[in-house]
């Protein structure tokens, strides 16, 4: 990999808040480890960059299960050691079960989630025939609200999460598949531009961390290039299930920004472009990190 | 009560005489450990594992007590070595009384 590439560090330098990124070039994603999930599906961690990243990040996308350490990449190896299985567990057994006014569950009208579902974790964010663009929550809740008669849930509560991992992992090893022509471009190029905008007291833009200095560390993280193929995922540092826009939360505070609120139309178009720069990688989820 | 008490165990479906195989136990629970008070200070009872056995072809292998210092999901991951096709059978104490077992077959060539 081409890292540091020295014109786009020189520029980062350049402002006194990256001083405390280190510029040693030495921590790569791993080379020598294959995801092999239970020892038979093998899932492909990198993958040739998406023409319209026009070489912005090297040639090659990489997972970030390629940043995390041995132990934390083992635990994705094995769908008995991913506590992320507890949580799909859950959320299969809310698929099966009757709520709301209609008295129905998920499976009275999508049947088996192995069947009904595989594929859509990797193709949304996408545009809906009424011209939104719609998270893989929306879906949930409007199935919630409209066809079930039941309350809907929180974007980043337990039950939803549990849902979208039951429902991500269904489209595990498929490639990401979002649209970024057509409809779905108004939105995408909102997403980039919102990549590339710097936010906070530090004014550090996604591009900043993700797309200049992966493989670098800040402080004491691993940087990843910031890819989403794994959410919903466990997040060892919260014990806890962790979902795509609760991550963008993280990452806005932590430049001391207020943060748009999980499941705002900035996130869902954010949430588009940065699934796009993950075209060629396989959905992991629910994939384990740190 | 503990809601939600789930067993997983993972045994290899077949052994060869004596081989020495890695069985790995999983089981959800909330694993309250009685220390803690809830919003209006009140102690919140234990309600924990406080046993798990593993028996082989009716003979225990393994007995071992659970302390309220363990975490939510106990997780054990242990190795045994397999002399004949047999069951293993695994039971889960519960303080409220509850019993959780699950048992799987090793088919020995």
């Amino acid at each position: 990999m081409k890292l540091p590439r020295s014109s786009k560090m020189a520029t980062s330098l350049a402002a006194a808040t990256f001083a405390f990124i280190a510029s040693s070039a030495s921590a790569e994603p791993v080379k020598d480890d294959q995801l092999i999930v239970n020892g038979e599906e093998e899932i492909a961690t990198e993958a040739p960059a998406p023409p319209h990243l026009d070489g912005a990040v090297g040639d090659t996308i990489y997972s970030g299960w390629l940043f995390r350490d041995t132990e934390t990449r083992a635990m994705q190896k094995d769908d008995f050691d991913n506590p992320m299985f507890l949580f799909v567990d859950a959320g299969i057994e809310a698929w099966n079960t009757r709520e709301g006014t209609a008295e129905k569950s998920c499976a009275d009208c999508h049947n088996e989630i192995e069947d009904s579902m595989k594929g859509l974790r990797a193709e949304l964010p996408k545009v809906t025939p009424e011209g939104e663009l719609w998270s893989l929550e929306n879906y949930v809740n409007d199935c919630r609200t409209n066809r079930m008669g039941a309350e809907p849930w929180g974007w980043n509560s337990q039950e939803m999460k549990n849902m979208t991992a039951a429902i991500g992992v269904q489209s595990r090893g498929m490639p990401v598949a979002v649209e970024i022509d057509g409809d779905a471009a108004p939105f995408w190029e909102k997403g980039k531009d919102m990549y590339y905008t710097r936010y906070g007291q530090l004014e550090m833009s996604c591009a900043n961390c993700h797309e200049d200095n992966f493989g670098n560390y800040i402080r004491s993280d691993h940087l990843s290039q910031g890819q989403i193929n794994g959410f919903p995922l466990y997040r060892l540092k919260d014990q806890g299930a962790v979902s795509t826009h609760q991550r963008f939360v993280g990452c806005v505070r932590d430049t001391r920004g207020v943060p748009f609120e999980a499941g705002s139309q900035e996130f869902r178009e954010l949430e588009l472009y940065v699934a796009s720069r993950g075209l060629g990688l396989l959905v992991e989820t629910p994939a384990v990190r740190h | 009560m503990a809601e939600n008490v789930k067993p997983r165990v993972r045994v290899p479906k077949t052994a060869s005489k004596d081989e020495v195989i890695t069985i790995k136990t999983l089981i959800s629970h909330p694993m309250e450990s009685g220390q803690r008070k809830d919003k209006d200070g009140k102690t919140i009872p234990r309600s924990i594992i406080n046993r798990f056995t593993v028996e082989f072809n009716g003979q225990l292998v393994l007995d071992s007590t659970l302390e309220p210092a363990i975490s939510t999901n106990p997780y054990f991951e242990f190795d045994a070595k397999v002399p004949e096709t047999g069951e293993f059978k695994f039971t889960w104490y519960d303080d409220d009384g509850s019993i959780y077992e699950d048992a799987h077959q090793v088919e020995v060539s």
